[in-house]
């Protein structure tokens, strides 16, 4: 018998995996249109820390020269990109699985706190349900960049005819500033993303493709099981101060009981 | 996860539901990939794959709606204007500039006006100063002056010709040709441009005289106008040609 969890809805995994190569096909042909016009950098003056892009970048991908391709391929896959995500926020909202994304006073707090155990500098991690609070943020963030890449998008798309977004954006050069920072900012939170599933494990990366949390046994279950009651009080002491996560308090536990077994 | 509900399946189930799952999950890979490729295999109108060409018809379709007389590019006072516009392309400007030069405007076949550039001053005169944008992604606040193509299109009886659905514009040597929808084309904001920051334009910006369209982009704002016809079908376009969009409307 297994115990599992129903993670996440058939309609999200849906819409996340088509969103996956959409956004790629935008980000890809969003790079053909931008070396067109390369003029983004950081640095000050004459000083330049990082040019986007480098022409070893450009020629490693074989970008140049691909204007005409980047320009429809970007403009016949907006359409998917943004129905797709237009569709997922709907679903969000109407399922009510907003509510285990969209972050609440406590997240922003807490989420330091992830980040700093990710980090291995501190072995607090406050509760969590199906997100914790660092993906929380992270999550709603991309939805709304999402929205921001569809905004400043078309408002260098069409700036003539959606004159007032453009404005709203701060002009026509900012917008395109915006549309591109945005781009930078969905290829960081790629990396990140990518690099804790890879952490997260295997069950964690199958339950975005089956839907299915396998749940550890309980600790709780564990406890009553194999530790004497009053163990358990200075347990749960334990606990309280240091609330690591379930793995691992089912380590310590099982460690522990072969001890007492070897006894 | 207090609040997602744990459930007790068998051992199997879990098994079976996953195997499922999975390969539903190669296929759609598999699909994509399929997709993806049978996209490059597709035949092509002017250098694009059909159904690309198809996705920029339906942009056309639905952004070409939000086109309207009252919606007009940003207009900046002339001292925002750059002294030194920037020079993009000379595609149609190589050949030697004939020193009659006439602006062609062909009514209907074996019908064509012959209009000379003091004629085309005499019109009511336009100025605009506004953000030119490239194609290529920069863009550059200029300032242009020269007759809108609706009042010429008044003064010249060319009611007929502009219900058509295009206007094709050539240079005088044909190497560089664009095409336009009418719609465009009689937007308060379109000129036949002669002066570029008060004085006549440069060579290299298309003396004697050139189109400024500021809802499309510049590939469409030709350079040394030779001949002006309607038609109903889309005209040659030179960048269609090479695979971009048609209509590059903004």
């Amino acid at each position: 018998m297994k115990k599992v969890v129903k993670k996440h809805p058939l309609a999200i995994r849906w819409f996340h995996w088509i969103n996956f190569p959409l956004l790629a096909v935008m980000i890809w042909s969003g790079l053909l249109i931008y070396w067109a016009n390369d003029i983004y950098r950081i640095g000050w003056g004459d000083k330049t820390l990082l040019k986007f892009f480098p022409n070893s970048f450009y020629k490693a991908l074989n970008i140049p020269f691909r204007l005409a391709e980047g320009m429809r391929l970007h403009f016949v896959f907006m359409w998917l990109f943004a129905i797709n995500g237009f569709i997922y926020v709907l679903y969000l909202i109407f399922s009510k699985e907003w509510r285990y994304i969209f972050p609440n006073k406590r997240s922003f707090k807490d989420a330091w706190i992830v980040v700093l155990h990710d980090l291995h500098l501190t072995k607090n991690r406050p509760p969590e349900k199906k997100y914790n609070a660092a993906q929380k943020i992270a999550y709603t963030v991309v939805i709304f960049m999402g929205l921001g890449s569809v905004l400043t998008g078309l408002s260098i798309y069409k700036p003539v005819q959606f004159r007032t977004l453009t404005d709203l954006l701060g002009g026509y050069e900012w917008a395109r500033i915006e549309h591109f920072t945005l781009t930078i900012l969905f290829t960081l939170f790629f990396v990140v993303h990518i690099i804790q599933v890879i952490l997260a494990g295997w069950n964690n990366f199958q339950s975005m493709v089956t839907g299915l949390f396998l749940v550890k046994e309980n600790k709780e279950s564990l406890l009553a099981k194999v530790i004497p009651a009053e163990e358990i009080n200075a347990e749960k002491e334990v606990v309280e101060i240091l609330p690591t996560k379930e793995e691992d308090i089912i380590e310590e536990i099982s460690i522990e009981s072969n001890n007492e077994e070897k006894e | 996860m207090d609040d997602q509900k744990e459930i007790v399946v068998s051992s199997k189930k879990f098994r079976n539901k996953s195997i499922v799952a999975f390969i539903v999950f190669f296929i759609a890979i598999a699909a994509g990939v399929f997709a993806w490729k049978w996209l490059q295999r597709q035949p092509q109108v002017a250098g694009v794959q059909k159904p690309l060409r198809k996705g920029l018809s339906l942009d056309e379709k639905v952004f070409s709606k939000a086109l309207s007389d009252k919606h007009l590019a940003k207009t900046y006072p002339v001292s925002a204007a750059a002294k030194n516009v920037r020079f993009n392309g000379d595609v149609g400007l190589r050949s030697p500039l004939d020193s009659n030069w006439k602006l062609k405007v062909v009514r209907s076949p074996g019908d064509t006006l012959f209009i000379s550039l003091d004629d085309i001053k005499a019109l009511p005169k336009t100025d605009i100063t506004f953000d030119f944008k490239c194609i290529e992604g920069w863009s550059q606040i200029s300032n242009w002056s020269g007759v809108k193509f609706s009042d010429f299109a008044k003064k010249y009886n060319l009611g007929l010709q502009t219900q058509m659905n295009y206007v094709g514009l050539t240079t005088p040597d044909n190497k560089y040709y664009v095409g336009i929808d009418m719609a465009s084309m009689m937007h308060p904001q379109t000129l036949l441009c002669y002066e570029m920051n008060g004085k006549p334009l440069p060579l290299n910006q298309g003396y004697p005289l050139r189109l400024i369209i500021p809802v499309k982009y510049g590939i469409k704002s030709l350079k040394r106008i030779g001949t002006i016809f309607f038609s109903s079908t889309p005209p040659p376009d030179y960048w269609y040609e090479r695979g971009y969009d048609y209509y590059s409307g903004l």
